[in-house]
């Protein structure tokens, strides 16, 4: 048994920490606290200096930098992580739950043995660890327990507050050398997508359509109401996954975030990933079936109804 | 060249539902093929249309009843099929860490040069199955995979990898792999009359721990669910009543306040 300390491993991509590295240390100071540990904080490759100033904030004991390469691979991070786990032998290790995340910390849970539960939205330490995630796409919250330690974590982003500046954080280099023959993948450029005819990020009205238009033939009704109130359209994943719409109209966590005067949401239920794009939209509306849909706890006005009856109203409304 | 796709029977949530014990009630659960995993099967069989000599094989880990879920992926062209299932199994709360390793126990028989999973379950949502496997095997890897450009022979694998807020970051990977496959890398065809009568004919192994040679300890777990709830809702939404005539009235009456639609 460690002595309750907490490794947390801090998320960057091209020159920027990302969100979800400073709500990562709030997540690993509460955890901390229940152990009774202390907080490390680990960022691996690229400007690591400036990244740890920027970590040193309120609740960090020790920031170890891990100077090697520039972005991030995966191999080199598990390599790292592997050699600060030995070195520091925490209790718990804490990850983003970020698509860069689940490219390592699996494999790093993996070569540790230490069990993992990924994507939590809170954590409690009392005797054992308390993890809660969702289930069933977002439909149920479960309570799971893990009653070995070591143990691996990842956090889902926007569910802990970023900690605040400040604090005395030590800031220690890492001493470490990564084994080049293990590296068997090279990240050859990155690529932005979604460009293209529009950009959903400056439009004002925002008409958003998801699963609950069924078929593609049915976006011609969704069309008529954009012609009709001079809106901007926009989609939920499954529409473009689907190849109905192009890439540069998809709101959410791999798509854009929008921050329009008014979002209507259309037969979108409302997931995580979605609303991460769009709940920043100054008001909120929402046009589900189903009166249970997340998008509900949202939405600052709600039709519970459905599309195929109320749209062609409102395209009524406005003279369409 | 030989390709294993993971596939997942997985369980769906009706609107409407309850709740009983630590998980919601077997008649609010309908079964299907993991949305993810469709993906996963259409990329390999596209790359098996495209090469020579490619052999496609899928596993599952789950009961009888999974056959069903596997027939649709040997319908749309998978050859033949291996699944996992035994008592102690059945009994079990498989973590990441046991399912990595049964679907190790299955790789290593058959030595796939290329792995593909889906990104993630759509019931448990855990995202790590496929990375942990990799680490397992000692395969490379990649996640989130929503561009795959290879042949059969190729020594690596060029893929794009989907990050967040619409930034793709290109990999390049060697073989042999694991690549955890995103929806939207292609579109999953519909299994062809011919295709589901051919499957009717294909192979679908089962096999045990034991026909592994898998010790029942790998299936214990320190990870445990406890207890499931509906979350809180916290709508504070004022919501538009009535027929649809009246409830569009009051949404255009709100569009044209906001100043947003004449």
């Amino acid at each position: 048994m460690s002595d309750g300390d907490v490794l947390a491993v801090a998320d960057h991509r091209r020159g920027d920490l990302r969100d979800v590295s400073f709500q990562l240390l709030t997540a690993g100071r509460e955890l901390a606290d229940d152990l009774g540990g202390d907080l490390h904080v680990a960022v691996i490759s690229g400007d690591v200096d400036s990244f740890a100033d920027q970590l040193a904030r309120e609740g960090v004991d020790t920031i170890h930098t891990v100077s090697e390469g520039e972005e991030f691979n995966h191999d080199v991070y598990v390599q790292a992580v592997e050699a600060l786990f030995d070195e520091l032998a925490p209790t718990a290790l804490l990850a983003p739950n970020s698509v860069n995340g689940l490219d390592y910390v699996p494999a790093v849970a993996t070569r540790l043995d230490v069990p993992l539960t990924t994507d939590a939205v809170d954590l409690t330490y009392d005797e054992s660890l308390e993890v809660t995630r969702e289930m069933y796409g977002s439909k149920v919250e479960t309570t799971v327990e893990v009653t070995a330690t070591p143990f691996a974590v990842s956090i889902r982003g926007g569910e802990w507050p970023a900690a605040e500046p400040g604090g005395d954080a030590e800031i220690e280099s890492f001493p470490f050398d990564v084994d080049e023959s293990e590296i068997g993948s090279r990240v050859t450029g990155f690529e932005e997508v979604g460009g293209g005819d529009v950009d959903i990020g400056d439009a004002e009205f925002l008409v958003s359509i998801g699963r609950g238009i069924e078929e593609e033939e049915n976006l011609d009704l969704i069309r008529d109401l954009v012609d009709a109130t001079d809106a901007t359209l926009s989609s939920s994943r499954p529409i473009v996954d689907n190849g109905w719409l192009p890439k540069n109209r998809q709101v959410g966590q791999s798509g854009k975030q929008v921050t329009p005067d008014v979002y209507l949401a259309i037969g979108i239920s409302g997931a995580v990933q979605h609303v991460a794009g769009m709940k920043g939209s100054d008001t909120i509306v929402a046009i589900n079936t189903d009166p249970n849909a997340p998008i509900f706890d949202i939405a600052d006005y709600g039709v519970v109804g459905d599309l195929f009856d109320v749209v062609p109203a409102l395209i009524d409304e406005f003279g369409g | 060249m030989k390709i294993l796709v993971t596939v997942k029977e997985v369980a769906e949530a009706a609107d409407d539902f309850e709740i009983e014990g630590d998980d919601i009630a077997e008649r609010y659960l309908e079964y299907d093929l993991n949305e993810w995993d469709d993906y996963a099967v259409e990329a390999a069989v596209q790359l098996q249309e495209a090469g020579e000599d490619v052999e496609t094989v899928s596993v599952t880990i789950g009961p009888e009843r999974s056959e069903e879920t596997i027939r649709m992926a040997l319908a749309k062209g998978i050859d033949r099929a291996v699944r996992v299932w035994d008592d102690d199994i059945a009994g079990a709360d498989l973590d990441v860490a046991a399912r990595a390793r049964l679907l190790a126990a299955v790789a290593e028989e058959e030595e796939p040069d290329l792995i593909l999973t889906g990104v993630q379950a759509n019931d448990t949502g855990f995202g790590a199955t496929g990375v942990a496997l990799a680490e397992e095997l000692g395969y490379e890897w990649a996640a989130v995979v929503n561009h795959l450009d290879m042949e059969a022979g190729d020594p690596a694998a060029a893929v794009r990898r989907e990050l967040e807020g619409g930034v793709e970051e290109l990999t390049e990977v060697d073989l042999p792999a694991v690549l955890t496959i995103q929806t939207g890398i292609n579109e999953p065809r519909y299994a062809s009359l011919r295709g589901i009568r051919r499957a009717q004919s294909k192979e679908i192994a089962p096999k045990a721990l034991s026909d592994l040679g898998v010790d029942e300890s790998v299936i214990d777990s320190p990870i445990r669910r406890t207890a499931m709830y509906e979350p809180e809702t916290e709508s504070d939404a004022t919501y538009f009543e009535g027929d649809p005539e009246d409830q569009a009235s009051e949404l255009a009456d709100l569009l044209r306040e906001k100043g947003v639609a004449q």
